[in-house]
């Protein structure tokens, strides 16, 4: 497996950048096309290159099952959290208005943490997909009930 | 402060949970967190029912966005009625599953299964809750993903395929739902549900509307497990874990029975949905089939959990029999049958969870000499069985008996006969559990099971005496589904 040897380099010259791109997605999401969903899918694209060219134990060993299921929760309760922060300041439920002394910032912060959400789980569930049907006969060995 | 609140937070407080139960991964505070956020959400629906019930409509509008524009939660009797039962039933399940769960799904799933419930009421309490019709729908699509995964998750194999086959039918209901809001929407420019109560009538009566009618009506009925599209259920109850079909079998179908019946009351209104055309008569029939064939069904069963799913899909047809007699009446015994059928049929599945642990399985044979061995289940699950077959003096009896009242009010003296018959049906396969448990011998050369854990047992106790109490005094349990039918017949004025 030699032959290999350009695949590898392109990937660790291009996993960088994804990575880079997926930001930009996700903070340039306010103003154009992109938001968390998109951000979140392209860094597990990342990874999920990784784990294609460098084998999977050693994806795995990059982003551990643990964080991504940690991940999965994480973001659901940044999204929710941002709307119980909205009831303690004495709003509705996800009500951004009230996240700061300005409304139109106030949006601002509010949108930019349910998207932080988003991306945390959308990510971490892609990942998760990936690991599942890529590990199956690894892990099961036959017993997968 | 917090009582304005209250219409978010129950659907809030499990949608949290869920994540933290994850994070946790340990089965007992998993369990822990579960049990403490049902008893939460009931804390939470308690106080929401009165307000609804002595005020009225209650609005809330998320994130501050003044309704039609944003997503609305709309509260009063009626959901609020069914939202109480559902976190109830909640209540009764959690602390069940402490045990009920260890010998059923893998150690290393627990918090997931924890999680998975969580999700599953968090949903179910969404689509109760919401005012909005696509808010509906992925509430419906949170808590049927949830469910799909909970049936999974049974010891039998054949618990994938069940959940598969679930997974189909209800993906094929969600799908026609979101065709009919989808048709709704073009023509009114609205998703909110009140705005839709306004604004259809104004259209007349176009062909669309009728589209749309007609492909959320059988989008829901496949979620109701109406009697020709139930196809799906008995499995889906014979193998999920014991604590997951007395949650479904208790909440599941009773909220798109609701569903239903805000559809064709408050937003169709009864001109457009029976008056115009047959609905009735075509919902009658199909609650008459439901009675009967599911009925003789489940008498030749030999599993005596499917024997209750079967029998679920035979409840049902009481329950859409009231609907289509598209009266106050009527809809007071379907509400009252959905409150108590929700306490029998999860009273019986619990009591029969308790039997399957210590007999390792639900096979009727299995059960010979059960009012010998565990004379406290057997005895609860006989209980339980009278109030299916309506006997005076528990639950099953009162809500049969506003059917029969609202039928003949309506002049449909027959109906109460079709009602007899088929809770003759029911004598029948509640006798056979009798006959077996009470009248055979316990095999011999096994030692006596043994009556199951207390932390199971005592729900399920629980839920029966429950079923006892509402059948002697029915005045509370009467009176919210008398006001939750007047609530859903008068609209969203």
């Amino acid at each position: 497996m030699r032959l290999d040897v350009i695949l590898r380099v392109l990937a660790k010259l291009l996993i960088p950048f994804a990575v880079m791109f997926a930001s930009y997605v996700q903070f340039h999401g306010d103003f154009g096309p992109g938001g968390g969903f998109q951000a979140g899918v392209i860094v597990a694209a990342a990874v999920i290159f990784y784990g294609l060219i460098y084998g999977l134990p050693s994806a795995r060993e990059v982003v551990p099952d643990v964080l991504v299921e940690a991940m999965i929760a994480i973001g659901v309760l940044v999204y929710a959290g941002v709307g119980v922060a909205g009831l303690l300041l004495g709003g509705n439920y996800l009500d951004y208005f009230v996240l700061d002394h300005d409304p139109v910032h106030g949006q601002h912060r509010g949108i930019f943490w349910v998207e932080v959400g988003v991306a945390i789980t959308v990510s971490a569930v892609m990942l998760k997909i990936f690991y599942v049907f890529a590990g199956r006969r690894r892990d099961a060995g036959g017993e997968d009930s | 402060m917090l009582s304005q609140h209250l219409p978010i937070l129950l659907v809030v407080v499990p949608l949290l949970a869920a994540p933290i139960i994850v994070l946790l991964r340990r089965s007992f505070p998993s369990w822990l967190v579960a049990t403490l956020a049902s008893i939460a959400t009931l804390a939470i629906a308690l106080p929401l029912l009165a307000r609804a019930v002595s005020e009225g409509v209650i609005s809330y509008a998320i994130g501050n966005w003044p309704p039609p524009l944003g997503i609305e939660y709309r509260v009063d009797a009626a959901n609020a009625f069914v939202a109480f039962i559902v976190s109830l039933i909640g209540v009764f399940v959690m602390p069940y599953c402490r045990h009920g769960v260890s010998s059923e799904v893998r150690a290393e799933e627990h918090y997931l299964f924890y999680a998975m419930m969580m999700l599953c009421l968090s949903g179910l309490l969404g689509i109760l809750l919401t005012g909005d019709a696509f808010n509906l729908f992925v509430f419906l699509e949170i808590s049927s993903l949830a469910t799909y995964v909970l049936i999974a998750m049974g010891r039998d194999r054949r618990a994938l395929v069940a959940s598969y086959q679930y997974l189909l039918m209800g993906t094929i209901g969600a799908t026609l739902y979101v065709i009919g809001i989808g048709l709704l929407y073009l023509q009114t420019g609205t998703l909110n549900l009140a705005d839709l109560a306004v604004r259809l009538p104004a259209m007349g009566d176009p062909r669309s509307t009728l589209a749309a009618l007609a492909f959320i009506t059988v989008g829901i009925s496949l979620k109701i497990a109406l009697f020709p599209l139930h196809l799906w259920l008995p499995n889906a109850y014979a193998y999920s874990p014991s604590a997951v079909s007395a949650f479904l079998a208790a909440t599941a179908t009773k909220v798109s029975i609701y569903v239903l019946m805000r559809y064709f009351f408050t937003i169709f209104g009864e001109t457009v949905v029976f008056d115009a055309r047959y609905t009735g008569v075509i919902l009658l029939a199909l609650s008459l089939a439901a009675m009967f064939i599911p009925a003789v069904v489940a008498i030749f069963q030999t599993d005596v959990k499917r024997l209750l799913a079967y029998s679920s899909v035979s409840q049902i047809g009481y329950i859409t029999l009231g609907i289509s007699l598209n009266s106050v009446g009527g809809l007071t015994a379907a509400v009252a049958h959905l409150f108590n059928h929700a306490l029998t049929k999860g009273g019986m599945f619990l009591v029969l969870g308790g039997v399957v642990l210590r007999l390792g399985g639900s096979a009727l044979d299995r059960m010979a000499g059960l009012g010998r061995t565990m004379p406290i289940a057997a005895f609860a699950f006989v209980i339980g069985g009278l109030s299916l077959i309506g006997i005076p003096g528990t639950a099953g009896f009162v809500s049969k008996w506003y059917l029969v009242t609202a039928a003949m009010a309506e002049g449909q003296w027959w109906l109460a006969g079709a009602v007899m018959l088929s809770s003759l049906l029911a004598v029948i396969y509640v006798w056979r559990f009798v006959e077996v448990a009470y009248f055979r011998e316990p095999p011999e050369g096994l030692p006596p099971p043994g009556e199951a854990p207390l932390t199971m047992l005592l729900p399920a106790l629980a839920m029966i005496v429950a079923c006892v109490w509402f059948g002697l005094d029915a005045s509370w349990s009467g009176s919210m589904a008398r006001a939750a039918a007047e609530a859903l017949a008068g609209g969203w004025k």
